[in-house]
C-alpha cells in the first residue's frame, strides 16, 4: 500500500493527481493518514500512531482506515 | 497529554470548472442515445461492436463548412476525400450535398464512377496511377493531379498515343513551417521543381494545365500554414499567367483541417485547442483575394477536407467483456473492439462514454481491445465509472479513416449502421461472415 509517487499533497489537505487531473480535499485525520502512508507505514503502525494521539476505539479506527484506503485506491491515489 | 477528538477521515473529490475539462464529470455523462436512437436498442438489433453514422451530422458539417468558405470567397468547390470514408452511402451523402470526388487509386476512381460522379468531377490524386487508369481518367475529362516526373512523362506519352488532351494539375509540396514536412508527394516549390514541371506541361501541346494542387498535411493546427500554401500556389498561378498568358481555373488547397479529437500526448482536449474552420478559411481566402487577380480571373477554390467533415458523425458502440486488476494495481477493462476495429486509437485519445447511467465513483483504468496482442490498447489511461462486464460504451468521433483502415484481424468486421435524417436506421455495410472470408480463399488440391 503506497501513495503514488506523482500525487501532490499540500499541508492544507489538498491532493492533486496529475495523471487524471483530479483534485481532492481531505480532513485533518485524513491528511495525517496520508502522510503516514507516504512514509510507507503499515496498517497496524498507522493504527498505533493515530490511537496514540486520538481518542478513538481501535476497531472503529480499523474499519474507517480500511474504507479510507479503499477510497484512495478507487481514486488511484494509492497503488 | 490529552488526546485529540477523533473524526472519521474523509476524502472528497473536487469538481471545479477547470478540473471538469480534464475529467470526470462531464466526460462520464452517459450517452444513451445517438441522434434520438437508443444505444442499447442499436446494440441489441445490430450486435456489438457496431459503427453508427449520423447522416444529419454529416450534412450539418458539410453545410457549415460550405457556408464558412462561401461567405468569404465567391467560387468554392468541395471534393470528398474517398479514403477518409468510402462507404457508398457516405459518399452519396456528400455528393448529394454537392461534393465532387477526390480519389487516390484506381479502386477509389472506380468507386466514384459507380457512385455516379461525372468524370469531370473526379480529382485523381496520389502516386499510384497505372497507364490504363490514366487513359480512362483522361477520356473521362477527370482532373489528373500529377505526383512525379514518371507520371508526367507517362501522361505525355499516353496522350500522344491515344490522341487525348487530359486536364492536369500538379501536386506541390512546400515548407509551410510544419514538421514533418510532407515532401514525398508532388513537386517541390522551394527548389524550383514545381516550376520546372509546370514549364514542361505548358510546353506539351497534349496536356491542358488547369490548376494547382497541394495537401500540406493532416490534422493541421496552424491556419498560418494554409496562408503560406495559398500564397505559394498564387505565386505559381501568377507566373503562369505572366509568362504563358494562361489563366488557371482552380487552386486546390487539399484537406487537413483537424476534427476536435484529442491527439495522443496532447495536454488539453482537442475541443479546446483546435482552431475553428473560420480561421482556416480566413487564412486561405484572405491571401487569394488579396493577391491581385481580377474578379473574372479568380480561381475556383477546391477543398478536399476529409476528417473535419465526418469524424464527429461516426460513433463506435461496444461492450465490456471483463475487468481485472493488473499486477501494478491498475484497473484494466477489456472491450469487444480494439485496434483492428478502431484503427485511430493509434493517433487519438478517443473520448469514451458509458452508455448507461453509472454511479458517481470513478477510477483510472486502461481500456484494452479483445485481441490477444500486447499492442491492442484503446486508451492507455482514462478515468471512467466503475465498469463491469456487460456495460455498454460509446466511442466518439470515429467517422474518419476507421471504416477504411480497419483490419480483418482475429475477428470479423462489424455492421455499420446509418441513422438517416428521420432517425431511421439502415445497415450500410454488413458484418463480415465466415462465408465472405472463405469466398476469397482457395485450397490447392494436395491440401484438401
Ligand atoms: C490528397 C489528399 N487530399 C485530402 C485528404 C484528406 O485529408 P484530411 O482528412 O486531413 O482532411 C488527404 C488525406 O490524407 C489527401 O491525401
Amino acid at each position: 500500500m503506497r501513495i503514488r509517487k506523482n500525487i501532490a499533497v499540500s499541508d492544507e489537505g489538498f491532493l492533486f493527481n496529475p495523471a487524471t487531473g483530479d483534485s481532492f480535499s481531505t480532513n485533518g485525520i485524513g491528511s495525517e493518514i496520508i502522510s503516514l502512508l507516504k512514509q510507507d507505514k503499515s496498517t497496524s503502525e498507522i493504527i498505533e500512531e493515530i490511537s496514540k494521539n486520538y481518542d478513538v476505539d481501535r476497531l472503529l479506527l480499523e474499519r474507517d482506515l480500511e474504507e479510507f484506503t479503499g477510497l484512495l485506491k478507487d481514486y488511484s491515489i494509492l497503488e | 497529554m490529552e488526546k485529540k477528538r477523533y473524526e472519521r477521515p474523509t476524502l472528497r473529490k473536487m469538481n471545479t470548472g477547470l478540473m471538469n475539462k480534464f475529467g470526470t464529470k462531464t466526460e462520464n455523462e452517459p450517452v444513451t442515445h445517438i441522434e434520438s436512437v437508443s444505444v442499447k436498442g442499436l446494440l441489441k438489433e445490430y450486435g456489438s461492436p457496431l459503427f453508427v453514422i449520423s447522416e444529419k451530422q454529416i450534412r450539418r458539417n458539410f453545410q457549415n463548412a460550405s457556408r464558412i468558405f462561401k461567405t468569404r470567397y465567391p467560387k468554392v468547390q468541395f471534393a470528398w476525400s474517398y479514403k477518409t470514408n468510402y462507404l457508398d452511402a457516405v459518399c452519396q451523402i456528400f455528393h448529394q450535398e454537392g461534393s465532387w470526388a477526390e480519389v487516390v487509386s484506381g479502386f477509389e476512381y472506380d468507386k466514384a464512377q459507380r457512385n455516379g460522379v461525372p468524370g469531370n468531377q473526379i480529382i485523381f490524386n496520389g502516386p499510384d496511377k497505372t497507364d490504363e487508369q490514366l487513359v480512362t481518367a483522361a477520356k473521362n475529362n477527370s482532373l489528373i493531379h500529377i505526383d512525379h516526373y514518371d507520371e508526367l512523362y507517362a501522361l505525355i506519352r499516353l496522350s500522344e498515343e491515344h490522341k487525348l488532351r487530359p486536364r492536369v494539375a500538379i501536386r506541390i509540396n512546400m515548407d509551410t513551417g510544419i514538421y514533418p514536412k510532407w515532401d514525398r508527394f508532388g513537386f517541390n516549390f522551394e527548389n524550383g521543381q514545381a516550376w520546372n514541371a509546370l514549364t514542361r506541361i505548358l510546353n506539351s501541346p497534349n496536356l491542358d494545365l488547369v490548376g494547382l494542387h497541394c495537401h500540406i498535411g493532416t490534422f493541421m493546427l496552424s491556419p498560418n500554414a494554409y496562408a503560406t500554401a495559398a500564397r505559394n500556389l498564387c505565386e505559381l498561378a501568377w507566373s503562369v499567367k505572366e509568362r504563358y498568358g494562361k489563366i488557371l481555373q482552380y487552386l486546390d488547397l487539399g484537406g487537413g483541417f483537424p476534427s476536435t479529437n484529442t491527439l495522443k500526448g496532447a495536454y488539453l482536449p482537442g475541443t479546446d485547442t483546435v482552431p475553428s474552420l473560420d480561421q482556416f478559411a480566413d487564412a486561405i481566402t484572405d491571401v487569394i483575394l488579396g493577391y491581385g487577380f481580377s474578379q473574372d480571373e479568380l480561381p475556383l477554390l477546391i477543398l478536399e477536407s476529409g476528417r473535419a467533415l465526418i469524424d464527429d458523425a461516426g460513433y463506435l458502440l461496444g461492450t465490456v467483456l471483463a475487468t481485472k486488476r493488473l499486477s501494478d494495481g491498475r484497473r484494466a477493462t477489456i472491450l469487444d473492439f480494439g485496434l483492428n476495429t478502431l484503427f485511430t486509437s493509434l493517433w487519438y485519445e478517443h473520448k469514451v462514454s458509458p452508455a448507461q447511467p453509472m454511479g458517481q465513483q470513478t477510477e483510472e483504468m486502461v481500456l484494452y481491445g479483445p485481441l490477444c496482442m500486447n499492442i491492442d490498447i484503446v486508451r492507455e489511461s482514462i478515468v471512467m465509472p466503475l465498469l463491469e462486464k456487460g456495460n455498454q460504451l460509446v466511442v466518439h468521433q470515429v467517422g474518419a479513416y476507421n471504416m477504411t483502415q480497419w483490419m480483418q484481424f482475429i475477428t470479423l468486421r462489424p455492421n455499420i449502421v446509418l441513422i438517416d435524417t428521420d432517425n431511421n436506421t439502415h445497415i450500410i455495410r454488413k458484418a463480415e461472415t465466415m462465408e465472405y472470408i472463405d469466398s476469397l480463399e482457395e485450397i490447392p488440391q494436395h491440401l484438401k
